[in-house]
């Protein structure tokens, strides 16, 4: 199923030529309405003639979160606050939040966006779908509210909180598709499993899973939880909120909204461009975006890019799953580290759960790493031997992905936070230490 | 042969952890018969031998705490010197190796229980009485309550 068949299909020359056509656009409108990117790119000595085809970007200087939060609010806006419809604002966890702004056109395209990754992921005009996003300044639940609107689907707002009230909206509203964070979801479903009321009350078989990283593992947990098919999206408030890219039911990488954003792998440490299908940072440049349009936005997210056409029959390029965030990367007795990693080795096994919290010190000269995870099988309780067994069989299974060798720590079941939004796995203590 | 159950607790070793659980149990109604607590560094293990088995794994669980039933032997012991030695002679003398052991004292004078963990309940139990030695069932301890 197809929510804009003609452009979703599109031949790559079509599209390559409509992107170039955009860029060029997008060049010339941030040059001439925002004055940060007349000085920047007056620096860098680039015009929109200087855009002679799409490699030539490499001649635009990037930009950053920084560069957002150092014009808080409205410093970036291409637009005056009069065609200014809708603000949203990314929580910043030091200092000033990161501000965005949509004209009529913006929330247009988004939910353009929006309808056609949903559509891609199986969702339809027949459905039931609870947001368990947080509303508010959140860009997460809007986005797929909007967009699931206009495919015609029945849409309860229903925002996350209360979840035993949300459970019971589910059960009787028979809804079909769930839209939350992974961790939310799988919360949901333990929560649902603790109640009295038998998971058969339950009608859901779609997830929109996505604002936050989800390992393969973690999905098929929550699929047989639920007894329902994910899908997985990505986008950034920065950009437009989520409906950059997200999965069709091939579920074989996140179509890109190709004709809205233009994607770019490189280097995060020298920008320049990595070869078709190698890992690297990803630049995302907004191609007709008017509120504010971003040149080379550095999404700090570690991907790869795959333009063959997919089995579905769409010809946008398909992003792999996130890997990591350049952001998130710790690194640790000089080894880099994604949490992502440690969660595909816990969700991998039964007696803990994928709850997990991430301890970083410096004990001497040496970095340190604590892993606490929670304890489900009460059968380890017998003895001792056995709760050691684990900590060292998760140690070793960690050591052989990471590399290094961590502290496991086991802890009570339902001691670790539960992350509504964005979890926050890492508790660094080094800068306290000194 | 009538083992009987033991409820295990995983506890953090963190301030105020035992009072909760034992205030769960208190609440619940249920009376400790026999307790026993050891911990590594990081965590321990909270073994109780209770007067409702049921109802304190039922508390537990409503109250989020990690806990599992096990059977385990209990067996009455003269409490007089060598009575303990005797009986763990018995054990080892038959290759029955322990996981643990921990004892207290009955309400009835002059009389001891002994809590055993061992592989092979069964085994261990025919070598115990063989010896002469009183196996005590789940309903002696609920009686003793
Ligand atoms: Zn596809």
């Amino acid at each position: 199923m197809f929510f804009q068949k003609d452009i979703e299909t599109m031949s790559r020359k079509q599209l390559e030529e409509l992107q170039l056509e955009r860029l060029k656009w997008t060049v010339d409108y941030c040059y001439k309405n925002v004055p940060f990117y007349t000085k920047k790119l007056d620096e860098a000595g680039v015009t929109a003639d200087k855009i002679k085809s799409l490699d030539d970007i490499r001649y635009i200087p990037p930009t950053t979160k920084a560069d957002l939060r150092d014009n808080y609010p409205f410093g970036l806006f291409a637009k005056p606050m009069k065609e200014i419809v809708r603000l949203h604002a990314s929580s910043g966890t030091t200092g000033k939040p990161t501000v965005v702004g949509y004209t009529k056109h913006d929330l247009d395209l988004w939910s353009d966006c929006m309808a056609r990754l949903c559509t891609a992921a199986g969702a339809t005009s027949d459905d039931i779908v609870q947001i368990s996003f947080g509303y508010g300044m959140f860009t997460g639940a809007l986005g797929l509210h909007y967009g699931l609107e206009k495919i015609g689907a029945t849409v309860i707002p229903n925002s996350s909180g209360n979840t035993e009230k949300a459970l019971m909206y589910m059960r009787d509203f028979g809804t079909t598709v769930l839209v939350a964070t992974p961790s939310y979801a799988l919360y949901m479903c333990e929560t649902a499993k603790s109640l009295e009321y038998p998971m058969s009350d339950y009608k859901l078989r779609l997830g929109l899973l996505g604002s936050e990283g989800c390992t393969p593992e973690m999905r098929t947990q929550i699929e047989n939880g639920w007894g329902l098919f994910a899908t997985d999206n990505y986008g950034m408030s920065e950009l437009i909120g989520p409906g950059v890219s997200g999965e069709c039911q091939e579920r074989c990488g996140l179509h890109f909204n190709e004709d809205y954003f233009l994607p770019e792998i490189v280097d995060p440490e020298t920008l320049e461009a990595r070869d078709e299908g190698e890992y690297g940072e990803l630049l995302v440049t907004t191609l007709t975006k008017e509120g504010i349009p971003l040149l080379r936005y550095r999404t700090r997210d570690i991907t790869k890019l795959n333009y063959e056409p997919c089995k579905c029959g769409r010809t946008h390029a398909r992003m792999e799953k996130v890997q990591g965030r350049s952001d998130d990367m710790l690194k640790i007795r000089g080894v880099n580290i994604f949490p992502s990693q440690i969660e595909s080795v816990l969700i991998g096994m039964d007696q803990v759960s994928p709850h997990y919290q991430l301890v970083v010190r410096r004990e001497g000269f040496a970095d340190t790493l604590e892993v606490q995870v929670e304890l489900v099988d009460s059968s380890l309780l017998d003895s001792y031997g056995k709760i050691q067994e684990l900590q060292k069989n998760i140690a070793k299974r960690i050591q052989t992905v990471l590399g290094i060798q961590c502290k496991i720590s086991i802890v009570e079941h339902g001691t670790i936070e539960r992350f509504v939004g964005k979890a926050k796995r890492v508790v660094d203590l080094r800068k306290e230490n000194k | 042969m009538t083992p009987v159950k033991q409820i295990s607790v995983f506890v953090e070793n963190k301030h105020g952890k035992l009072s909760s659980i034992a205030r769960h149990l208190a609440d619940n109604g249920v009376s400790i018969r026999a307790l026993c607590m050891a911990d590594t560094t990081d965590f321990g293990i909270f073994r109780l031998i209770v007067s409702d088995y049921e109802a304190a794994e039922k508390a537990l669980k409503a109250a989020g705490v990690t806990c599992s039933v096990t059977e385990v032997l209990v067996v009455e012991i003269e409490d007089t010197p060598g009575a303990f030695a005797d009986a763990m002679s018995l054990l080892a003398d038959n290759s029955i190796s322990l996981e643990y052991v921990y004892a207290f004292l009955t309400p009835e004078v002059g009389k001891a229980y002994i809590i055993i963990r061992v592989e092979d309940n069964a085994a261990a139990a025919k070598v115990l009485s063989d010896g002469g030695i009183k196996i005590v069932s789940q309903d002696e301890i609920k009686a003793n309550a």
